[in-house]
């Protein structure tokens, strides 16, 4: 099982000092963020994708390349990448270079991006989200596989006789998870294609990412890929953690009470009962995640968000000591009891690159095979 | 028998309110009616006072807490809708509004609806039709002829009989909509999503 940190690079005012940071404070800040991911022991990082103040991660391939050179084993990862304003070509070669440069500890998450201003920036109408999701992923996923792609759509300009440079590293491409809130038609695109679901999991209740999640899993088998235990699974969750619960609630509450997305809004324990933020020691951190592998099944990816609503870089890192000394080596231990032996891992560049190789000896063994044999 | 359910929605501030108290009438008058007609009938009464600060939590969130997700899903899951609001500044109340502004916007497509409203003076009584009438339209709700607006005065003696001729009248129209239609089931996009080649192939179709 993965674990990490995703970051949706907010500039926000630390509601305690009044001190809003610059945008080049900010940057610094989600590359050491990163960086301490890794010597923590996380696994994964990833970078959201906005294109609008006050948010300052509107280029993340090359967030993620920096990362790719100053990081040994962290998977590099965006939660979300724009499938629907970006230029599925851009992306197709975008994430294939920074596969290269980072030695394949790349993947991906698609998101639509739900600021309807953003679109029209970009070209598009947000009223065609799912359209452009469904026929750019689908144009993408053409690139990365099919060396030369003839192809037309609605909603780009024809391509003929086009080749995505470079080819994905070892010919595999980037493992793809499909990140959504609300929409079916996300957890279906992803079921389809044998893809990652990552269900946010910050925002809503349990059981409406329960019916979300099932529904991959269904589908995730009705395509083929495997039995509904085996589909690849992402959660987000959101913490703050201090040694005695008290001062974790009594520190968090007015960044909490002042968050650009929720503030002014429920209480800090109307929100914490609603949906999985944790607010408390690192053993109820501990208890809470582990909860979520009764309510979505055995899952491959826990995500979680730190650096937000201005928490000052000080408080980050000491949340990621905490995160990786208290918390994910007990979560590791304790998700690895009793998982059975079929649920996968989440796919890596190895192992998917081991998985080709299987497949293609496979294929050899069977193209040798007498007729009467097979 | 068929068992229709009847959400009955008050955005009454009182207590006791008169919003309520109307809601009430149109409901027993729908029910009645219906019943007349040979169906079971299961009323889902809902204040909304009751939620306030759900809803609010909900315009800032995004989504709904438990108690009024359950709310949200027994009126967009029933038959019929009775929905009555007091009209402020010549308009419906903020928190009436605010209910229907958390609805997805096809969750009451074709639903039947009758309205109701309650005020100081008749002279208010219009709101009914230049508000609450074209906000239910816009969420393609089929909205009965006859709405009901109770003043002041028609709860008292200076009424003529006039008010309970109305809500009998507007509770029989509800009853005959919701008659002439299949118990309410929405599709569960969950339970049964659109195939991935249909929304492949939809993307690829001209429009």
């Amino acid at each position: 099982m993965q674990f990490g940190i995703f970051s949706v690079g907010d500039v926000t005012a630390d509601p305690t000092t009044g001190r809003t940071p610059s945008e080049a404070e900010r940057i610094r800040a989600m590359v050491a963020i990163a960086e301490k991911a890794e010597e923590v022991g996380l696994d994964v990082f990833a970078t959201g994708e906005h294109h609008n103040p006050p948010f300052v991660p509107s280029s993340p391939t090359t967030m993620l390349g920096y990362l790719a050179a100053r990081t040994e084993r962290l998977i590099l990862s965006t939660a979300t990448t724009l499938i629907t304003t970006n230029d599925p070509v851009k992306i197709a070669e975008d994430f294939a270079m920074l596969q290269h440069l980072a030695g394949g500890r790349v993947d991906l998450t698609m998101g639509r991006g739900n600021t309807g201003p953003v679109y029209p920036w970009f070209g598009k109408d947000i009223r065609d989200g799912i359209p452009l999701a469904v026929e750019n992923y689908n144009l993408l996923h053409r690139l990365w596989r099919e060396d030369v792609v003839d192809w037309e759509g609605r909603h780009r300009t024809p391509l003929q006789s086009f080749t995505s440079t470079p080819r994905p590293l070892d010919g595999v491409p980037p493992f793809v998870w499909h990140g959504s809130i609300r929409s079916p038609e996300i957890a279906e695109q992803a079921a389809f294609y044998g893809d990652g679901f990552f269900a946010n999991n910050i925002f809503w209740p349990k059981d409406h990412f329960q019916r979300l999640i099932a529904l991959y899993r269904r589908r995730y088998e009705h395509y083929g890929h495997g039995s509904a235990d085996q589909a690849i699974v992402g959660l987000g969750g959101q913490v703050f953690m201090r040694k005695n619960s008290q001062d974790a609630v009594r520190e968090f509450r007015p960044y909490f009470d002042n968050a650009p997305v929720y503030g002014h809004g429920p209480s800090l324990e109307e929100f914490t009962e609603e949906t999985p933020l944790t607010v408390g020691s690192p053993q109820q951190v501990i208890d809470r995640t582990l909860a979520f592998r009764d309510h979505f099944g055995d899952y491959q990816r826990q995500l979680f968000l730190m650096d937000h609503a201005g928490l000052p870089l000080k408080t980050v890192l000491e949340q990621l000591d905490l995160l990786g000394e208290e918390v994910v080596p007990v979560l590791r231990r304790e998700f690895a009891k009793g998982r059975p032996a079929h649920v996968p891992d989440a796919p890596t560049h190895a192992s998917l690159v081991a998985a080709k190789a299987r497949a293609g000896a496979g294929a050899q063994a069977r193209a040798g095979e007498p007729e009467g044999a097979r | 028998m068929t068992t229709r359910t009847l959400a009955v929605v008050s955005a009454g501030l009182g207590r006791p309110s008169s919003t309520r108290l109307l809601a009430d009438r149109l409901a027993a008058a729908a029910e009645g009616a219906l019943r007349e007609r040979g169906s079971d009938v299961a009323v889902e009464p809902v204040d909304l006072r009751d939620h306030a600060h759900a809803l609010v939590d909900n315009l800032l969130t995004g989504f709904p807490a438990a108690p009024l997700r359950a709310v949200v899903e027994a009126v967009t899951g029933a038959d019929g809708l009775i929905a009555v609001t007091p009209i402020f500044n010549a308009s419906y109340s903020g928190l009436f509004k605010t209910f229907f502004d958390v609805l997805d916007k096809d969750a009451l497509e074709g639903r039947p609806v009758l309205i109701g409203a309650t005020g100081g003076t008749a002279r208010h009584s219009l709101a009914l039709d230049h508000s609450v009438r074209p906000m239910l339209a816009y969420l393609r709700a089929n909205v009965v002829p006859t709405g009901v607006y109770a003043a002041s005065e028609d709860w008292g003696s200076g009424g003529d009989g006039a008010l309970t001729e109305r809500v009998d009248r507007a509770g029989a129209e509800l009853a005959g909509l919701i008659e002439g239609r299949a118990p309410a089931g929405r599709p569960d996009p969950y339970a049964d999503p659109v195939p991935f080649a249909e929304m492949l192939a939809a993307g690829r179709s001209p429009s």
